[in-house]
């Protein structure tokens, strides 16, 4: 096995275990607070609204959008350090 | 100016932007036809697709829905933005590194088959259409109330302009044209929303006013006077839910996954020149559908509270303005059942059958009279959803400008994704059908002189759906989410994260998928629509929410199968380990 195979499968593997943490983050947000613990959060309140509303409504959007942008970021990282990047790619 | 003239100057406006931009960008290789060239940059790409995505259902409808609905709304909020973090993180930067054309392409030359191709085409063209139709209505609802056109007139106009813009400028036309219907059509939601929130709340952000207190010194939060009112009217509280929470929890999903496998918007990210492009393009994507989606709950709920404020208990003959306009159109009826010429609005239907038939005389408040019967329940009126946010800016007493500019941004809404559907429809036909299976042989002229037809002849194909909508459009259109999530995802996914995944389980998996979530909704919805009731539903989950279970069917089959069968070739295993690293992406390319 090369090591360029091998540092590819670390790449990967660092990619995955990324994807994981975010795809939680995902999970607890929308199918999480929005949808399952939604009548409990709503004893709760924020800005005027019941809690688990507002995260059915609002705040879940915020944190996709939010974590698209952190997952670019954190990739963009990752392309560097296992120099697999794209920057030198003709636009 | 009145109303009517600003309103033809507007929509008049935008059409000739939006040629202007046509001609400006005319498409003069398959390339430019098929990804706008590949050169896009990531922030035009994610303007481009918010308006790709965001149509006339999100437009028009999704405030409508969620003002009548209120928590239980929060399945498309989820769903329709929680689609793209799988979309990105997922799907996005691994088809742009493969670099193709279409979507089918991708699970073609990842599963070896012209059959896979072939069932890809059908999954696509099948979810595509049933989608386009709905935005052909939603141009003739727009021209019917505020040009006073026919609707059909509405629709062919409607056809024209997206014929000048797809058929010309394929890709590249619609991409440029999008930016510009992106423009139109936020600033037309926002600027209503904006004026409602600090009518109601003195708070001019509208995300935050629905939570801030009500200014007519009751000291009550919008959503608290909300909950309320409509709780003595005989509602159920607006924000409390009234679905099951599993059925809350498989619509949520099925239109979640369904949004990250929806052909339209995948091939938009193969438009942008580099991977790190794709990734940062979701997320420019994201953030500017999320502008509306975050302000449509907050739309729905003063919406609902301006509408109860209204109408209740006010006569008939004292009725602001645009309650006969929309009366006009047949989308609000009122039947005086106690005879005291005051509307009274409540829970529960009030007519039989529910839609509104009217004759053709006045009755003697200057109400259009209904064939309709009369119901048990104390409520008079009828209002369709759908005029929620038309009729806002009306109800707000907002200057006509407004209003123009709403007719305005809905049309840019529906024409940026019947643009968008189409141009995958034809490139699917001319480049998977023709070039790739029936006619290999076409030289590169040949092929986009199909993908022009072909784009012509899905623009009419839609426009008769708009025209003579079968009655079934509208509830089909939910349905092409829960088809996308059982037949395309799984295959994109596994085609990408699974080097174990072969043609025979892919193609098992996405017609078992197709054919289960196919069926249980026919079933339901057309054949046997009396046991459309959660104790007849599998496991409590609606027509709505099974493509999630097809999803899961999907993956299951697929990946069972693969493993009974024999691996995929080292040529498709190189593939797989290629599309996985950035480095080396050339702009997409012909092969």
């Amino acid at each position: 096995m090369s090591s360029n195979d091998n540092n590819n499968r670390e790449y990967w593997k660092a990619n995955l275990s990324l994807l994981a943490k975010l795809l939680t983050l995902w999970f607890i947000v929308s199918f999480g607070f929005g949808i399952i613990m939604v009548d409990w959060l709503d004893q709760f309140s924020l800005f005027g609204f019941k809690l688990g509303f507002w995260f059915a409504q609002q705040g879940a959007i915020y944190v996709f959008v939010a974590l698209i942008f952190i997952y670019a970021w954190r990739m963009k990282a990752l392309d560097r350090q296992f120099g697999v990047g794209d920057d030198e790619d003709q636009a | 100016m009145s109303t009517q003239m600003l309103t033809y100057l507007f929509v008049g406006l935008s059409f000739a932007l939006y040629i202007g931009i046509a001609i400006w960008s005319r498409a003069s290789t398959t390339k430019d036809f098929y990804v706008a060239g590949g050169g896009v940059h990531p922030m035009v790409n994610g303007m481009a697709t918010a308006a790709d995505w965001m149509s006339a259902a999100s437009f028009i409808s999704m405030a409508g829905i969620i003002s009548f609905i209120g928590r239980d709304g929060s399945v498309y909020l989820l769903g329709w933005t929680g689609g793209y973090v799988l979309l990105a993180l997922l799907l996005a930067p691994y088809l742009r590194k493969f670099g193709r054309f279409t979507v089918p392409d991708f699970i073609g030359e990842r599963y070896y088959s012209g059959a896979a191709r072939i069932v890809a085409v059908v999954c696509l063209i099948f979810v595509s259409f049933t989608y386009v139709a709905g935005q052909m209505r939603g141009v003739g609802i727009v021209f019917s109330r505020f040009l006073e056109v026919d609707v059909s007139t509405g629709v062919i106009i409607g056809m024209a302009v997206v014929f000048m813009y797809a058929v010309l400028g394929g890709m590249k036309g619609i991409t440029y044209t999008q930016v510009a219907q992106y423009c139109v059509l936020i600033f037309a939601y926002m600027v209503p929303a904006v004026f409602i929130s600090i009518m109601i709340t003195d708070n001019p952000i509208p995300q935050l006013g629905f939570g801030s207190e009500v200014n007519d010194g009751s000291g009550l939060s919008v959503l608290q006077k909300l909950d309320a009112v409509l709780l003595d009217l005989g509602f159920s509280a607006y924000t409390e839910g009234s679905k099951s929470t599993i059925d809350v929890f498989a619509i949520t999903a099925a239109l979640m996954f369904g949004t990250a496998g929806l052909p339209h918007v995948l091939v938009r990210f193969f438009t942008v020149p580099k991977v790190s492009d794709a990734r940062l393009s979701a997320g420019y994507a994201l953030a500017f559908i999320a502008i509306l989606y975050t302000t449509a709950p907050a739309v729905a709920s003063f919406a609902r509270l301006n509408l109860v404020d209204t109408v209740h208990n006010t006569p008939y003959e004292q009725a602001p303005e645009w309650f006969g306009n929309w009366e006009n159109t047949g989308l609000i009826a009122w039947q005086d059942k106690n005879d005291d010429g005051i509307m009274q609005y409540g829970a529960g239907v009030a007519l039989s059958p529910a839609k509104p038939a009217f004759t053709e005389q006045t009755g003697t408040h200057g109400q259009r009279l209904l064939e309709n019967k009369p119901t048990a329940v104390a409520n008079e009126l009828y209002i369709d959803r759908d005029i929620m946010v038309l009729a806002n800016p009306e109800i707000a007493g907002l200057p006509g400008w407004v209003i123009a500019l709403v007719a305005a941004g809905g049309v840019a809404a529906a024409l940026s994704t019947a643009a968008g559907l189409l141009l995958v429809i034809s490139s699917s036909i001319s480049h998977d059908l023709l070039k790739k299976t029936l006619l290999p042989k076409i030289t590169e002229k040949q092929e986009l002189l199909y993908a022009r037809l072909a784009a012509a002849v899905a623009v009419c194909i839609a426009g008769l759906f708009g025209i003579y909508p079968p009655a079934f459009v509208a509830q089909v259109v939910a349905f092409a989410f829960g088809l996308a999530a059982a037949s395309l995802f799984p295959a994109l996914l596994l085609g990408i994260f699974s080097k174990r995944a072969n043609k025979e389980g892919a193609i098992s998996g996405m017609l078992v998928g197709l054919i289960f979530t196919f069926t249980y909704i026919v079933y339901f919805k057309f054949a046997a629509p009396e046991l459309n009731t959660a104790e007849f539903w599998l496991w409590g989950i609606s027509p709505e929410g099974i493509g999630t279970i097809g999803m899961i069917l999907n993956f299951v089959i697929a990946i069972t199968v693969s493993r009974l069968t024999s691996k995929p070739p080292q040529s498709v295993l190189e593939l797989v380990d290629n599309i996985r690293i950035p480095s080396g992406a050339k702009a997409a390319t012909h092969h």
